[in-house]
């Protein structure tokens, strides 16, 4: 009897422990110059996208010539801590938005404006813009109620093995943090620094992008940007990112 | 569109020395690499940056096709009197992205 009681407390304490402390971001791994980098507004080259965002906030585009700022006013104050809650579930179809899929909804539904084709620089630019307002905030996604089927469905993909080389995103993200994989540090996995400007890409490049990347680093199937099975990664990767700060725009390898 | 970024103070005192930093997109491709099928793709760069400071120039750099994707520069200067900071990225089409800031000295 006291020794399950001792369990329990044990359990408790290293569930609060759990919660109290966020995963490391991939930050801490970079080299110091790059840390620097990404710190400083005015040589973070992932800046420029933000800025392209903050024009074409206020653009009037669409049928009715209408822009972001008509609707939802000025960015810092009206998209502070949206980017924190994303992806969400979506309540005209159940299934979980993530930043891109919301401004393309809301271009469609109250702009009558064409969608931004995902990975084009307008997508990222608005993006980065709106995920930038809420940066040093802590992740903290809705997982109850309808997002919990998609939640589940993401958890089930980050622990599958997959691909020729039969890994699960857990077996480097959870088992090999911080140990070296060829030039590079093996980070958590957390997508708080998205849309974020990588140097190997030389530009500015969305979530859905790296995870292809990481898709095609195992030789699995890389699925579509804005897919089914990346939305539910994303939900499971940001439910596993609670607590820990938005970064957008970061600077990765 | 070409983004360009300056980040300067906008105010300084007479004699300062401002640390002024610059940015700008441009995909800065070599010459050197090829396409999925083999074809060469044509070198785009931007080959000069100027920087005009009321009128006289304070700042010019030669780039060349080492230099990474959205250019990052740098420099200091002297404020000396109120006036408009001009900056001009030039590629080798000769086409120019031309961005104004203001600084004020007091």
């Amino acid at each position: 009897m006291r020794r399950s009681w001792f369990g329990i407390f044990f359990l408790a304490a290293s569930l609060q422990a759990a919660a109290a402390e966020p995963l490391t971001s991939a930050r801490e791994f970079l080299p110091a110059e790059l840390k620097v980098l990404q710190a400083d507004d005015g040589a973070n080259p992932g800046m420029l996208w933000v800025e392209r965002g903050q024009k074409l906030w206020s653009t009037p585009d669409g049928a009715q010539s209408k822009s972001c700022l008509e609707c939802h006013g000025e960015a810092a104050a009206s998209m502070r801590g949206v980017a924190a809650r994303y992806p969400a579930i979506d309540a005209a179809s159940g299934r979980p938005m993530n930043l891109e899929l919301r401004i393309n909804n809301c271009r469609t539904a109250n702009m009558a404006a064409t969608p931004l084709k995902y990975e084009t620089d307008d997508l990222l630019a608005l993006t980065a813009f709106i995920a930038n307002q809420s940066r040093g905030m802590p992740v903290a996604v809705r997982i109850d109620g309808p997002a919990a089927a998609h939640l589940e469905a993401g958890k089930t993909f980050y622990f599958e093995r997959q691909g020729q080389l039969n890994l699960s995103c857990s077996q480097c993200h959870d088992d090999n943090v911080g140990r070296r994989l060829r030039g590079d540090r093996i980070s958590s996995g957390l997508p708080t620094a998205y849309p974020a400007y990588r140097l190997d890409w030389q530009k500015m490049g969305s979530l859905h992008r790296r995870l292809r990347a990481c898709s095609l680093g195992v030789r699995a199937e890389q699925f579509d940007f804005g897919s089914q099975q990346y939305l539910d990664l994303e939900l499971y990767l940001a439910a596993r990112a609670a607590g820990a700060e938005i970064e957008t725009p970061g600077v990765r390898k | 569109m070409r983004t360009a970024r300056i980040v300067m103070p906008k105010t300084a005192k007479k004699g300062e020395i401002i640390e002024i930093k610059t940015l700008v997109t441009h995909p800065m491709e070599t010459g050197y690499r090829r396409d999925d099928m083999g074809k060469a793709i044509p070198r785009d760069i931007i080959t000069l940056l100027t920087v005009q400071y009321a009128g006289e120039e304070v700042f010019r750099m030669d780039m060349f096709p080492g230099v990474a994707a959205n250019p990052f520069a740098a420099f200091t200067t002297i404020a000396t009197e109120t006036g408009e900071l001009v900056f001009t990225w030039t590629d080798e089409k000769g086409e120019a992205h031309v961005e104004k800031a203001t600084l004020t000295v007091t």
